[in-house]
């Protein structure tokens, strides 16, 4: 399962924080803080998966933004990565060409995308296509 | 949204310091504060969309709690979607607030608009709590079978977050294999996510869903044939994530089940042979399925085919998958080494890697690889590559190392040689009992006693920097000195160019040098005294001069412990019976296995160390009372074993002792001798002449270790009126043993070390308490730790723990890590508390423990008593 998402920039500014096991909120900075400093440690070819404490990291950049996802050591990574990369792939297209900027304005929107794509710790939707239709339909509710 | 938002947004973009943001969100925060109280029913929305950016922002936002509530009640869609929202970003299951809003999810996933009942699910599977999961639960059940595949698949996760907050309800939902025939992928993917969860939290459940069996052969058969999907195709592949989840099940439903493993066998073979594995998901599906292979009954050849599927990944440029294959292969080595070893010079390779985690799993993998066999091949690739890694990673290859010597060396030679060579690259980074092995070991093997001897001068002729090697080194020359200058024999030829010639002044210039060493602690110049003395009666009588002229340096030395060993020592040199005290010690028997192999019983032994025995045995000859004193003195040789016989405690007490001796050699003496030590301090001071304290040995209080009471045995029978003097007056082994650590100094009252302590173990569930002492100055704190494991096989739910004690004590408790304690000890929860007393009695706690298991209730009580030294 997961326990969080986080999405955050190389200056370790968090833009999206999405927990699905109760932290309180000093240890969501700690975890947040600890986490950025990890994954900006890390070289481009190292591998995407870092442990941490008992769990695991799965983490992926995409230009100055780092997703990164907190997993059960027994989680399948690789299901964990391509997770990830689903995920900014629906942003992607729904912002078209995201930017840092498009989370930052539209926080509001990429939270009611990371709920069309996981819930409860576990991926909901495995198909791009049908999450975006989703968001347009929902977008056009009066 | 209103350009409100996004003007807040911008105005907080663009404040250039901090504290002008802080003045911009304090001022917005007061003005959304102000709407709140107008009941600005308009401006409601926006203000709580407002409200969540501060929140990301790290402000507080606790006031907005009740607008999002009074949102999600609103009958507009728009506001419920704000309001579910900030629901789950200002809210968790912890707070009380989130009861008040149980009825309103509950009304809502009732309606009949499907996009007010996904809005409800979405928050209700993100934050529910226990409460709310029970009275929840038949909507969800219900909404599982709804018409709507959209509503299905939120509804199936929901079920996942029930179940993980109230485990008794899993019988509720074993339905949900209807799920499994449909042909929405959303609620295929979220129905096996629901099977898979209900089968790990309970295995007992897993009979029930065998029959699925065919449905996943034929679903992963069709998505594995299917052609060209666009909706699912991700990189060419038909929706790799309800392959793997499928895989998933498999993995579950066939192991230990050769009918069901049958059933599987073809389809595995075909995705691990047809799947594209040149792309991130097409290797995440191999990787499940090789899992699946291993875990199954499947036939051998599908499982010779995992481990090479397995062998192509550590070739795979790409490191994750080859980290990935690491993995695979630590978890399936016992299954089948022979295969695994196979792939042993790629994996060593791995060890070579830039990055840490697949160094890591590299070592953890080898570690599991070496035999008796391949040893020697496997330990020289671990050394070479032991002189070119990091720090940071130089600890856990050296322990790894040690461990692996010890338990597969093929000589004694060699494991001699091995542990040299790593002491001498990287001796601060050894754990601290092998030194103490490493002595034990050259003891209990005379014949190789001149061998190592040899070679650890050769080592400290090169570098005395390294002071376990140092340390050892000292040891043995001052044991076997005269081994060193007798016998050249033994080195092997090639080495010999230094050993020929051996005399005793070098020997002597080596301790010397490790003398005037600006590095050298001072353990290891009292490990260089104590060898000296040693050689005294080794060395031929010429030597004697320049010895005692080089202890005596050490007679005013600012070191207590020094100081006093040089002036016993010098002393000791006008006796004449002092060559039966110097002589050779007998060989050490080892208890136990080094520490940190196998398994340790929580049971505190205070075993004393048996060469202290033998040792006051011989010195028990002779009448003279002084000996005594020195027999305990040159206890301190076997300093260094003492760890090992400390064998009882688990090994991360152990860990924590040989950070700090006092406390550990504490432990060995047990806690009567607290009161003494605090008088040492006092005597010591203006005691110079150390005779003078031997003369007047206390009374040994009940329980204190046998050294004591040996030496209290000696004293007495020298000096009948010493009993009375006891506590104000004295001297005990204590003082010399305790300035072990030189860079600590001694406390006042020493702080009993942290411990372990079984508490209650009833119906499943277990209580052990972590004691420790906070403070080192205010001994009157105490506190405790409660870690709570549960080795049932269903979840133990709504515990709840009261503790009381005696008037002269004041407790404080404080929650839970959790109020559920996973099944099968998965994991475990903690609860700390902290004791004060107000008097010298001991600490006990009345624990009143309140659990439901099984849905049973039960109330269980217990007295837990602490040990006296708390």
């Amino acid at each position: 399962m997961i326990h969080f998402i986080l999405v955050q920039n190389r200056q370790g500014k968090t833009r999206l924080s999405k927990w699905y096991t109760p932290y309180d909120d000093i240890e969501k900075r700690k975890l947040s803080h600890e986490i950025h400093k990890i994954v900006n440690s890390r070289e481009s070819k190292f591998t995407n998966f870092v442990e941490f404490r008992t769990h695991r990291i799965i983490y992926r950049r995409y230009a100055g933004l780092f997703f990164s996802m907190c997993v059960d050591p027994t989680d399948n990574e690789l299901f964990s990565l391509e997770a990830i990369h689903l995920f900014v792939e629906v942003l992607d297209a729904y912002f078209g060409n995201v930017c840092e900027l498009d989370l930052v304005f539209n926080f509001y929107k990429v939270y009611a995308i990371i709920d069309e794509v996981f819930l409860a710790g576990e991926l909901m939707e495995p198909s791009k296509q049908i999450v975006l239709q989703r968001m347009d339909f929902l977008d056009n509710l009066p | 949204m209103s350009a409100k938002l996004r003007d807040l947004i911008k105005t907080v973009r663009s404040c250039k310091t901090a504290a002008e943001e802080r003045a911009q969100i304090a001022k917005e925060s007061a003005a959304i504060r102000t709407a709140m109280k107008e009941e600005d029913v308009e401006a409601r929305q926006r203000n709580v969309a407002k409200l969540l950016y501060i929140h990301m922002l790290g402000y507080p936002t606790q006031f907005g709690q009740m607008e999002c509530l009074k949102l999600t009640v609103s009958p507009s869609y728009s506001d419920k979607r704000i309001g579910y929202l900030g629901l789950m970003l200002l809210l968790d299951e912890k707070q009380e607030v989130l009861l008040l809003a149980t009825n309103c999810i509950r009304s809502d996933l009732l309606n009949p608009n499907q996009f007010i009942v996904s809005v409800a699910l979405c928050a209700f599977g993100n934050i529910c709590s226990t409460a709310m999961a029970r009275v929840v639960t038949p909507e969800v059940e219900n909404l599982l079978k709804s018409t709507n595949p959209y509503i299905r698949k939120k509804a199936a996760l929901c079920a996942i977050r029930i179940l993980r907050k109230a485990p008794d309800l899993i019988e509720n939902y074993i339905k949900a294999t209807a799920l499994l025939f449909e042909r929405n992928h959303g609620v295929l993917l979220t129905g096996l996510t629901l099977l898979i969860e209900i089968c790990e939290m309970d295995p007992s459940q897993i009979f029930k869903f065998k029959k699925v069996v065919p449905q996943l052969v034929r679903l992963l058969r069709s998505l594995v044939s299917s052609g060209y999907l666009p909706e699912h195709d991700i990189s060419g592949v038909t929706d790799p994530f309800l392959q793997v989840k499928i895989l998933r099940l498999m993995r579950i439903l066939g192991q230990n089940d050769p009918e069901a493993s049958d059933a599987m066998n073809d389809i595995l073979a075909q995705v691990a042979t047809n799947t594209e594995s040149s792309k991130n998901v097409g290797n995440a599906i191999l990787y499940e399925c090789v899992q699946t292979i291993m875990s199954i009954e499947s036939e051998n050849g599908l499982k010779v085919m995992a481990i090479n599927i397995l062998g192509r990944f550590l070739l795979n440029r790409d490191n994750n998958i080859r980290y990935v294959a690491l993995n695979t292969l630590s978890r399936v080595v016992n299954t089948d080494i022979q295969a695994v070893q196979r792939h042993r010079n790629t994996i060593v390779e791995c060890l070579k890697d830039p990055d840490v985690s697949i160094r890591c799993r590299a070592l953890d993998l080898i570690y599991s690889l070496v035999t008796e066999q391949n040893i020697r091949v496997l330990v020289r690739e671990l050394l070479n590559f032991l002189l070119i890694s990091d720090a940071q990673f130089k600890s856990e290859l050296v322990a790894k190392l040690c461990i692996v010597t010890e338990k597969y060396a093929p000589s004694k030679r060699w494991q001699i040689d091995t542990i040299l060579r790593v002491m001498s690259i990287a001796g601060s980074f050894i754990p601290d009992e092998v030194p103490s092995n490493l002595i034990q070991l050259i003891s209990s093997t005379p014949e190789l006693s001149s061998y190592a001897v040899q070679k650890l001068y050769l080592a400290l002729s090169s570098d005395i920097t390294q002071q376990p090697l140092t340390q050892v080194g000292l040891w043995c020359i001052g044991e076997y000195g005269d081994l060193l200058v007798a016998d050249k024999s033994q080195l092997p030829k090639d080495e010999d160019g230094l050993s020929l010639n051996v005399n005793e002044s070098q020997v002597l210039d080596i301790i010397d040098a490790v003398f005037k060493n600006s590095t050298t602690t001072q353990v290891t110049r009292q490990y260089s005294l104590t060898s000296l003395a040693k050689l005294s009666s080794r060395f031929s009588q010429n030597t004697l001069p320049r010895i005692k002229s080089m202890i005596d340096i050490y007679k005013k030395n600012i070191n207590l412990e020094l100081q006093q060993r040089a002036c016993e020592y010098s002393t000791l040199f006008d006796f004449e019976q002092k060559s039966s005290i110097l002589d050779r010690m007998p060989p050490i028997e080892k208890q136990e296995e080094s520490p940190h192999i196998g398994n340790q019983k929580n049971i505190p032994t205070q075993t004393p160390p048996t060469q202290n025995q033998s040792l006051v045995q011989s010195n028990n000859n002779s009448s003279n009372n002084n000996n005594s004193l020195i027999g305990s003195l040159l206890d301190d040789l076997n300093s260094p074993s003492v760890p090992q016989q400390n064998g009882g405690y688990n090994q991360q007490q152990q860990q924590q002792q040989q950070n700090s001796p006092i406390s550990l050699l504490e432990d060995i003496f047990g806690p009567p001798l607290v009161l003494q030590n605090n008088n040492n301090n006092n005597n010591n001071s203006n005691n110079n002449n150390p005779y003078g304290q031997a003369k007047s040995n206390p009374v040994t209080p009940a329980g204190g270790s046998s050294l004591i009471d040996i030496m209290g045995d000696l004293s007495l029978g020298s000096n009948n009126n010493t009993q009375h003097q006891s506590q104000s007056q004295h001297s005990s082994p204590l003082p010399l043993t305790q300035s072990l650590s030189p860079s600590t100094p001694s406390p006042m009252m020493p702080v009993p070390a942290p411990m372990q302590l079984p508490a209650f173990q009833k119906h499943g569930l277990s209580i052990t308490y972590e004691i420790s002492k906070p403070q080192a100055n205010n001994l009157s704190l105490t506190s405790i730790n409660m870690v709570i494991s549960n080795s049932n096989s269903s979840a133990v739910t709504d515990l709840s723990i009261q503790a009381a004690v005696p008037k002269y004590l004041k407790i404080q408790l404080l929650p839970p890590s959790s109020t559920t304690v996973p099944p099968n000890n998965d994991s475990e929860v903690t609860q700390s508390c902290k004791v004060l007393k107000s008097a010298d009695k001991p600490i006990i706690l009345r624990l009143k423990i309140d659990f439901k298991l099984n849905g049973q209730v039960v109330t269980e009580l217990a007295d837990t008593p602490l040990p006296s030294q708390f």
